[in-house]
């Protein structure tokens, strides 16, 4: 818990610093602005750290969200006469499923034919982006309107009582995923197989089937992130949508105190690093840094934060 | 004869805990094939790995044509013209054969561009090959050889540095018959170049076949010599063996019953030409003996469903036991506790607690979601019966004694109320205390009707807890011994491969 706290203050103290420098920092709108993307960073944040924990990793997390997204769009949204609209419910069943059955696939690769996960989801970074730039042949996939799906998109962009809807969701996938790692026995079984899977194998541990439903999970995670993405910015190009998410999910998680060597890693931890991460490029945004400098300012930070958290657990076990 | 090429003096090495070699002394003559044999854990290791520069001595001289050295490096060891082909092949598979010789000291050309000289290393490999009589290019991958051809180009490595002792690490161990046949050839060729062989084997009947005199060590003492002419199997064992046994343990027999846990026809991978056939009954400790490598850990990783086996049946109390599926074996109460507890038998980042439940976590849980307070009970309870020395059950097992990790590792399972333990050297790294303590506990489950199967390499343990001792050689049983036959020497030969000595057991 010592490391969750440690974010914490370090979130607080750059939010007062930012409050000094930029009063507009806490407007409202620009708080409801960072608590919509700390949502959907969250979610994959989550998925990813899921992953991370049995010493894997998920590089397919973006071309996954362009994907669902397009798929979602030409579902609910098609364009063209006599296309056929299928209804909002099914469409997003579908996409959910879609994205849990990709996880499997990961799992199964990764388990039953013993590939390397950086390997495998490489290749799904690749395969995934093509096939959405070949289905949706290259052109931008919007979501008009909103005409005839009305409930999924104010389920998705809207507000309850203030708070953004991604934001809400994100709180109640955190409070499930919290009890699922660090009180199920899914949960230990997951942290004993990433600590020492060799150990959870003598311990009568399926170890196979942990890591796969690991991948699953973070396969969903991904489909629920693709459709508020996706309604996000209310149209999908292929080519472009969810470029480089994975890199912020996994950066979420590490920053969170997850270690790639599987075994550490906690539920606020991923949640406090997506908001740490959001935080950052809202930062350079505020203070008129060049945008151009937001890749830096964040590769600098995880630099600095995990190497922080070395040092300091390396004088702990003096 | 003339002054020994090497004579090492006195050599005492002291590791914590324990003394691994206490004044031992060794001289090889030029031309001299010496073998050292002993039990596991007589000292032969640490004696080589002191003369190839892998660890010095604590105290003792070594003297190397005449003149006192002082190796503390194995590059002083490969100056000083010894050297060392490890039992466990050092050899790069990814690099071939010249490279693999030359690795380290490649002679170089092209000045600032400092490139290999092929042309130099390959000629050179080539000779070196020549004298060994392997026909292998000096470019052949190290991956396509066979592990009797990649010995001899470590042999082959050692010769290029021009090594006047060559130590050979149990080299038969993974060979084939013929190939054996190849390396003894191999081995009195050297010695007709005036080279000096120090030969580790456990196989007596090679022992007799090549050497000129044989060494044995015997609790990292110097236990005796033999000559050419007297070298016999009989003479080996009697000296390997025969130290007092300390009285570990009584063990008061309960009457076994016949139900029980039975192994047959089993086959591992590691040795798919041999089956395995044994019974443990209920309220008996059986030891799996013999030496490490027979084969031991693997029954018991088949048995357990760890591993696969090719072949063969287990039964519970005359109903089959599915192979293959640890959780199977668990759901029968059939539990194993492996040797490498850091590794294998305890997730040593957890603490006691979830370490205790881990494998039997559904029981903790309503609903998938685990109840600590009745998980803590249980670990609580395990550590007073056991005596676990730990401030509470939340201490991870990382920071705990050899000893108390053990008992954690028990504790697992005593919880879940086993019909058959298996313990992979149960005592491994455990003081003595921990260790009555365990054997205490081994006792009390076997009067409880507990089928307990203990693989063991050290002969105290092995003596002084069994009901019955089944010794494994080479991947199959070589024989039983029921109380009445137990001693060191029958154990020994068996597992070194002679005939039981009946009538010198009465006397």
């Amino acid at each position: 818990m010592r490391k969750e706290l440690g974010i914490t203050l370090l979130i607080i103290a750059l939010c007062v610093v930012m409050g000094i420098f930029n009063p507009g920092f806490f407007q409202i709108r620009n708080l409801q602005n960072n608590a919509r993307l700390v949502g959907m960073y969250g979610l994959i944040s989550i998925g990813v750290g899921m992953i991370i924990i049995t010493g894997g990793i998920d590089l397919s997390i973006g071309s996954g969200i362009a994907l669902l997204g397009v798929l979602l769009a030409m579902m609910i949204h098609p364009v063209g006469a006599g296309a056929i609209v299928w209804p909002w419910p099914f469409a997003v069943l579908c996409v959910i499923l879609l994205g849990v059955f990709l996880g499997f696939l990961h799992g199964l690769l990764v388990t039953r034919l013993q590939m390397q996960p950086f390997i495998v989801t490489l290749c799904g970074l690749l395969l995934y982006r093509g096939i959405a730039r070949y289905i949706a042949r290259d052109v931008s996939q919007g979501l008009g309107n909103n005409e005839g799906f009305e409930t999924l998109a104010r389920a998705a962009k809207g507000s309850l009582c203030g708070v953004p809807m991604p934001f809400v969701l994100l709180v109640a996938v955190a409070l499930i995923m919290y009890v699922l790692l660090h009180r199920s026995v899914f949960g230990r079984h997951l942290l004993a197989v990433g600590r020492n899977e060799e150990a959870a194998r003598y311990s009568g541990i399926n170890c196979a089937r942990i890591i796969t439903a690991a991948y699953m999970l973070g396969g969903f995670l991904t489909a629920l992130a693709a459709i508020l993405f996706a309604f996000y910015t209310n149209a999908v190009q292929a080519s472009s949508h969810g470029n480089f998410y994975e890199l912020y999910a996994i950066a979420g998680a590490v920053l969170g105190g997850c270690s790639l060597k599987g075994g550490e890693g906690s539920v606020p931890g991923m949640v406090l690093g997506a908001i740490l991460l959001v935080l950052l490029r809202n930062i350079v945004n505020l203070l008129g840094i060049e945008s151009s400098l937001d890749f830096a300012v964040m590769g600098t930070v995880i630099l600095i934060g995990v190497l922080a958290d070395q040092i300091l657990q390396q004088r702990r076990k003096v | 004869m003339s002054l020994p090429f090497l004579s090492m003096r006195g050599i005492c090495k002291r590791f914590p805990g324990v003394v691994a070699l206490d004044k031992v002394d060794l001289s090889v003559w030029p031309g001299e094939v010496v073998t050292l044999i002993g039990e596991n854990g007589a000292g032969k290791s640490t004696l080589m790995k002191i003369l190839g520069g892998v660890c010095r001595p604590d105290e003792g001289t070594i003297h190397i044509a005449g003149s006192r050295v002082d190796i503390s490096s194995v590059a002083d060891a490969n100056r000083l013209g010894i050297g060392f082909v490890h039992q466990d092949l050092n050899s790069l598979d990814n690099l071939d054969v010249a490279g693999n010789v030359f690795l380290g000291r490649e002679p170089l050309t092209g000045g600032f561009l400092r490139l290999i000289d092929r042309r130099r290393i390959e000629g050179d490999t080539e000779a070196q090959l020549k004298r060994l009589g392997l026909a292998i290019a000096p470019r052949t991958l190290l991956s396509r050889l066979s592990i009797a051809q990649k010995q001899l180009v470590e042999i082959a490595k050692a010769l290029s540095m021009n090594a006047r002792i060559l130590i050979l690490d149990e080299p038969t161990s993974s060979l084939t018959l013929t190939e054996t046949e190849w390396l003894m050839s191999v081995i009195r060729g050297l010695r007709s170049q005036g080279i000096s062989v120090i030969y580790i084997s456990h196989r007596l009947g090679e022992v007799s076949e090549c050497a000129d005199r044989v060494v044995v060590l015997r609790d990292g003492r110097n236990a005796g010599e033999l000559d050419r002419e007297h070298i016999s199997h009989d003479s080996m064992v009697k000296l390997m063996v025969g130290r007092d046994l300390e009285v570990l343990f009584q063990h008061t027999a309960a009457t076994p019953r016949e139900s029980g846990f039975e192994v047959r026809n089993l086959r591992t991978a590691a040795h798919p030409n041999h089956r395995v056939s044994f019974a443990v009954r209920r309220g008996e400790i059986l030891c799996l003996g013999g030496l490490v490598g027979s084969g031991r850990t693997e029954v018991a990783r088949a048995i357990f469903g760890i591993e696969p086996a090719l072949e063969g049946e287990c039964f519970l109390d005359e109903e089959p036991v599915r192979l293959g599926r640890t959780d199977h074996a668990i759901r029968r109460g059939i539990y194993l506790i492996p040797e490498d507890r850091r590794r294998a038998g305890l997730v040593t980042q957890m603490n006691i607690r979830e370490n205790m439940t881990l494998a039997s976590l559904h029981r903790y849980a309503t609903a998938g979601l685990i109840r600590r307070s009745r998980e803590a009970r249980t670990a609580q309870a395990q550590v007073q019966t056991l005596r676990i020395k730990a401030p509470s059950v939340e201490t991870p097992v990382s920071s705990l004694s050899g000893g108390n990790q053990q008992k954690v590792a028990l504790g697992k399972w005593l919880s879940m109320r086993p019909n058959v333990l298996i313990l992979d050297e149960p005592t491994r790294g455990v003081d003595v205390g921990a260790k009555r303590e365990i054997y205490g506990l081994m006792g009390d489950l076997a009067s409880r009707n507990v089928a307990i199967l203990m693989i063991s390499s050290d002969m105290e343990e092995v003596l002084g807890v069994s009901d019955r001792i089944a010794v494994m050689r080479e991947g199959e049983i070589a024989g039983f011994l029921e109380p009445h036959e137990f001693s060191e020497e029958s154990v020994m030969c068996l597992a070194v491969g002679g005939k039981a000595m009946a009538g010198e057991r009465a006397g």
